[in-house]
C-alpha cells in the first residue's frame, strides 16, 4: 500500500516538476515586455490565418470591375467595403492580406521545419562522429554558406522552376546550415560532460547517447534559432515572391502582392504599403520572439 | 584606530523569486597586521561582504551598514567611483581562479607595469626594475624571462604568485584574499600560504582570509569569523576557536574534519544543515 | 587468504598529442606502469595532485578508455576494451561517481530516469519493478520518494551526489570508482556523504577504488593507500604503513604540506611567530 502512496507522490510531484519549468520559464520570458507584445501579435496573427475566411471580407480573388486601385477608406474616393483600397485589378487588398498571412505562416513552419530537422541531424552527426565525417559535412555546409544566401535560393528555384513548393525547399537549404553549426557546435561542448559519459557507461549506444542524452540539452540556441528562421524564411519567400520566382500570381503571398504592385508606386500608394507593413511586422513580432525565448532559455543552461 | 571597521553589515539582491538576503547583520574588524579569517560553507556569505565593501556588486545588490570605514574614512558616504579612488591603492585583493583572474591577452610583466603605471609615479626605468623585484619577492624563478610570459604558459601556482604580486606592488594596507589556494594542490597551497603570511608579517599589512578550509584556517588565522546562511555564528582568536568553540555550529564544523574522526562514522553538521535545506525545499515548492 | 576483486598489472597509458606540420608528435606519459590488488569489500584509496595520472587511472578501469599495456583483472575476468565491445557484464561490474555533481547528471533527465536508465538499458526488467527499485534505492541513498520526479537543478551539490552514487550501484557492480567524490562539496555534506559510502559497502559489500587529492579524506576512508606521482605509483601500502612510516620523498612532502587543524599546531605556530 505505502509503495502505491509513494509512487502517486512521485507522480505530482513530477507533475509538479515540469510546472515548476514552465512557470521560471515563464518568469523569464514576460521579463522582456517587447517578446510578450511579440507573441502577443504573433498569436493574433496565427489566429487571423486560421479563421481567414471567416474574418476576410472578401473572396481574395474577386476582381470588382468598378473598383480598380480604389484607395482606402478614409482617404478621399475610398469606400468602406474596401477598408485598405484595392488593387489594380479590383480585389480588396485586407483579404488578400489575411489569406497572405496564411501563405507565409505555412512558409515559416514547412521551411524551418526541413532546416531544423536536417540541421540538427547532420550536426548531431558530425558534432558526435568527430573526424573525416565532421570534417565532409562541415566543408559542405561552409560551401553552401560561402553563397550569398538569396542568389543561391534563385539559382536553386531557377533549376527546380518558379512556385512556392520549390521556393520553400531552396529557402530550407539555405538556412539549413546555420542549424547544423549551431546543433555542432553544442554538441561539442556537451559530449564529454560527465553526464555522457556516465550514460556511455551505464550503456547506451550511440543512437540514444546522440538524441535522448545529448540533443535535449542542445535545444535552447536551437529554439531560438529556429525562431529567427522563421522570419528569415517569410522574408527571403516574399523576396522571391516579389523577384517571381517564389508563389505565382494571383496567390495572395505577400511578396507576389508587392511586385504585382511595383508599376502602380507612384499613383497608389496602399497598392505596396499595406504588403510591406504586413512583412514588416510579421518579422519584427517573431524576431522579438526569438529574443524573448533567448533570454528565457540561456540562463537556464548557465544554471544546470 | 581600526584599519577597517565593519558593523552591521547587511546585503540584499534582488532575483527572480523575490528579495534574498545574502548577509544579515554581520561586522568585522581588522587591525593593522592582523590576519583575519573569514571561514564558512558555500552560501555563507563570506565573499559577498568583501565585494560589498570593496563596491564590486552588481546594481541588483541592495548594502547598508551602521558603520563601514577604512582609516577612519567613512565608505557608505562615497560613491563606487570615489570609494576606489580612495581605496584602489590601499586595498588590494586576489581570488580563486588564478589563471582567470590574469588577462590572457598580455603578458604578466605588461600586466604588472599597467599595475604601477596607474598607482605610482615611477618612471619606465624604474617601475621595470620595481616589477622584477616584485616577481623574485614571490619566489618566481627566472623572473627576467619570465616577464614576457603569458599567463597560459605557466602553472596555477605560479599564476596566483603573479596575482599576488599585483595584489602587493603598491604596498596596499589591507589585502583580501579570497578562497586563494583552493584551486590548488596541497603542496603548492603551502608555498602560497606561507608567501601571502610570509609578505603580510614583513609589510605589516593586514591579511583577510576567506576560506571554507579549516586546515587553512589554522595555518594563517590570527582571528576567525565563523559565517553561516549569511548569519555571524562565532568571533574569536584561533586558538580560542580551535580548543573551546562556543557555538554549535563551530563545534559541528570542527568535529566533522575527518582528521577529528573519531568513531566510525563522522559527526555532520546535520542539526543545522538538514533543517535549513528542509526550509530551502519548503519555501522552493 | 586473499581475495582480490581487482588486478591491475603493469598498465600503462599514453597520450599522444598530434605533431603539426613542422613539429613531430608527442608521447605523454599519463600512467607508467602501475600494479595493485584491491580485496573484495575493501577501499583502496589513489592519491596525488593534478597532473600525477590518477583520473586516467580511473578512466581505464571503468572502461572508457583503453590502456596501452597492461592488464585488468575484476574478478577473475581480464578486461580489454582493446579486443572488442564491452559486453554487458563486464559493464555491469564496474562504475564510477564522478567529482562534479553538477556536471555528471543530465540537466533534462529527472531523478526517476537517471536511476531507471542502467536497468533499462541493461536489463530486461519491467517498467513497474523498475521504478520500484529507483524509489528504494533513493531511500538507501537518503532521498525521499518524491524526488524521484525532480530535475537535477533543484537538488543541492550533497543531494546530487547521492544520486549520482545511486545510479552507480543500481546495477549492483563489483566495483566503483570514486573520482574525488567529495571534494567539490562543503566540508559538512562532506561528512554526509563519507558516511554513505561506509554504509553502503557495508550492505553491498562494495569494493571502492577512491580517488583523491585530500589526505585526511583519505585517512579516513582508506584500508589500502597508493600515492602516485607523475604516472608512477611512488607509495603503496596499508593505510597505517603509509601514514606513520612514508617511505618515499614525495609522499613526506605531501604530508607536510597538509595543512593541520589541531590545536598543538596552531600553539606551536603561534609561538613561533611571536618569537619571530
Amino acid at each position: 500500500m505505502s509503495s502505491l502512496d509513494a509512487s502517486a507522490a512521485a507522480k505530482t510531484e513530477s507533475r509538479n516538476a515540469n510546472r515548476a519549468m514552465l512557470a521560471e520559464f515563464w518568469f523569464y520570458f514576460s521579463q522582456n515586455r517587447g517578446a510578450v507584445i511579440g507573441l502577443f501579435v504573433f498569436l493574433t496573427l496565427v489566429l487571423i490565418a486560421l479563421l481567414a475566411p471567416l474574418v476576410a471580407p472578401h473572396d481574395p480573388n474577386f476582381q470588382y470591375r468598378d473598383n480598380f486601385l480604389t484607395p482606402p477608406f478614409w482617404q478621399e474616393g475610398g469606400n468602406v467595403s474596401f477598408l485598405l483600397g484595392t488593387d489594380a485589378v479590383g480585389r480588396d487588398i485586407l483579404s488578400r492580406l489575411i489569406f497572405g498571412a496564411r501563405f507565409s505562416l505555412f512558409i515559416g513552419v514547412v521551411v524551418v521545419t526541413i532546416a531544423l530537422s536536417g540541421g540538427v541531424v547532420l550536426g548531431l552527426i558530425a558534432g558526435y562522429f568527430r573526424g573525416w565525417v565532421d570534417t565532409t559535412i562541415m566543408r559542405v555546409m561552409d560551401v553552401i554558406l560561402a553563397f550569398p544566401s538569396l542568389l543561391l535560393a534563385l539559382v536553386l528555384v531557377a533549376v527546380l522552376g518558379p512556385g512556392l513548393v520549390n521556393a520553400m525547399i531552396a529557402i530550407a537549404i539555405v538556412l539549413q546550415p546555420h542549424f547544423v553549426r549551431l546543433t555542432r557546435a553544442a554538441v561539442l561542448s556537451e559530449r564529454n560532460r560527465d553526464y555522457v559519459v556516465a550514460a556511455r557507461l551505464a550503456g547506451a549506444g550511440n543512437l540514444r547517447l546522440m538524441f535522448k542524452t545529448i540533443l535535449p540539452n542542445c535545444l535552447a540556441p536551437l529554439i531560438v534559432q529556429a525562431t529567427l528562421s522563421f522570419s528569415n524564411a517569410i522574408l527571403d519567400a516574399a523576396a522571391l515572391g516579389f523577384l517571381g520566382m517564389g508563389a505565382q500570381p494571383p496567390t495572395p503571398e505577400w511578396g507576389t502582392m508587392l511586385a504585382e504592385a511595383r508599376e502602380f508606386i507612384l499613383r497608389a500608394w496602399w497598392v505596396v504599403t499595406f504588403p510591406g507593413l504586413a512583412i514588416l511586422i510579421t518579422v519584427l513580432a517573431i524576431n522579438l520572439v526569438g529574443d524573448g525565448l533567448r533570454d528565457a532559455l540561456d540562463p537556464k543552461l548557465k544554471r544546470s | 584606530m581600526s584599519l577597517l571597521q565593519i558593523r552591521n553589515l547587511r546585503v540584499e539582491f534582488d532575483t527572480a523569486a523575490g528579495p534574498f538576503r545574502a548577509l544579515d547583520g554581520v561586522d568585522y574588524t581588522v587591525e593593522a597586521g592582523e590576519v583575519l579569517a573569514i571561514v564558512g560553507e558555500s552560501g555563507s556569505g563570506k565573499s559577498v561582504a568583501m565585494l560589498a565593501m570593496m563596491g564590486l556588486l552588481p546594481d541588483s545588490a541592495t548594502v547598508t551598514a551602521d558603520e563601514m570605514s577604512f582609516e577612519g574614512v567613512d565608505l557608505r558616504s562615497l560613491s563606487t567611483a570615489q570609494r576606489r579612488k580612495v581605496i584602489g591603492k590601499d586595498i588590494s585583493m586576489i581570488f580563486q581562479e588564478p589563471i582567470a583572474s590574469l588577462n590572457p591577452c598580455f603578458t604578466v610583466g605588461f600586466q604588472l607595469l599597467e599595475t604601477l603605471k596607474a598607482h605610482t609615479d615611477l618612471n619606465r626605468r624604474q617601475r621595470r626594475d620595481r616589477v622584477i623585484e616584485l616577481l623574485t619577492a614571490v619566489g618566481i624563478p627566472e623572473p627576467e624571462r619570465r616577464v614576457n610570459a603569458f599567463p597560459h604558459q605557466m602553472s596555477g601556482g605560479q599564476c596566483q604568485r603573479v596575482m599576488i604580486a599585483i595584489a602587493t606592488a603598491c604596498h596596499p594596507k589591507l589585502l583580501i584574499a579570497d578562497e586563494p589556494t583552493t584551486a590548488l594542490d596541497v603542496t603548492i597551497q603551502k608555498q602560497i600560504l606561507d608567501l601571502l603570511t610570509g609578505l603580510q608579517r614583513d609589510h605589516g599589512m593586514g591579511l583577510i582570509m576567506i576560506t571554507h578550509d579549516m586546515g587553512v584556517v589554522a595555518e594563517t588565522a590570527d582571528r576567525v569569523v565563523v559565517q553561516y546562511q549569511g548569519k555571524q555564528m562565532e568571533t574569536a582568536d584561533v586558538l580560542t576557536l580551535f580548543e573551546a568553540p562556543e557555538h554549535p555550529y563551530t563545534r559541528a564544523l570542527l568535529s566533522a574534519l575527518p582528521e577529528n574522526a573519531t568513531g566510525d562514522r563522522l559527526p555532520t553538521v546535520s542539526d543545522y544543515t538538514e533543517a535549513f535545506a528542509r526550509e530551502q525545499t519548503e519555501a522552493r515548492t | 587468504m586473499s581475495d582480490a576483486i581487482l588486478k591491475v598489472r603493469d598498465l600503462k597509458r599514453d597520450y599522444v598529442t598530434k605533431g603539426g606540420m613542422f613539429t613531430p608528435p608527442r608521447v605523454l606519459h599519463a600512467v607508467k606502469g602501475v600494479s595493485f590488488d584491491v580485496e573484495r569489500g575493501s577501499t583502496l584509496a589513489v592519491v596525488g595532485e593534478s597532473g600525477c595520472g590518477k583520473s586516467t587511472l580511473a578512466r581505464m578501469l571503468t572502461m572508457i578508455d583503453a590502456p596501452t599495456s597492461g592488464s585488468i583483472e575484476i574478478d577473475g575476468a581480464p578486461i580489454d576494451i582493446n579486443a572488442g565491445k564491452v559486453t554487458r557484464e563486464m559493464r555491469q561490474a564496474v562504475q564510477i561517481v564522478f567529482q562534479n555533481p553538477y556536471g555528471s547528471l543530465n540537466p533534462r533527465q529527472k531523478i526517476g530516469a537517471v536511476l531507471e536508465e542502467p536497468l533499462l538499458l541493461n536489463t530486461s526488467t519491467p517498467a513497474a519493478e523498475r521504478r520500484d527499485l529507483a524509489m528504494a534505492m533513493l531511500e538507501k541513498v537518503g532521498l525521499k520518494p518524491e524526488h524521484y520526479g525532480r530535475y537535477p537543478h533543484m537538488f543541492s551539490g550533497g543531494q546530487r551526489q547521492r544520486v549520482a552514487i545511486a545510479r552507480a550501484i543500481m546495477l549492483k557492480p563489483k566495483l566503483l570508482v570514486l573520482d574525488e567524490p567529495v571534494s567539490a562539496l562543503d566540508l559538512s555534506v562532506q561528512a554526509q556523504i563519507l558516511n554513505l559510502l561506509a554504509d553502503l559497502q557495508d550492505e553491498f559489500n562494495l569494493t571502492y577504488v577512491f580517488i583523491s587529492h585530500d589526505l585526511s579524506v583519505v585517512r579516513y576512508i582508506a584500508d589500502q593507500v597508493m600515492v602516485m606521482y607523475f604516472g608512477e605509483a611512488v607509495e603503496y601500502g596499508t593505510r597505517d604503513a603509509v601514514f606513520d612510516n612514508p617511505q618515499h620523498d614525495y609522499t613526506k612532502t605531501l604530508f607536510a604540506a597538509t595543512p593541520r587543524a589541531d590545536v598543538a599546531s596552531i600553539k606551536a605556530r603561534l609561538a613561533a611567530k611571536s618569537a619571530a
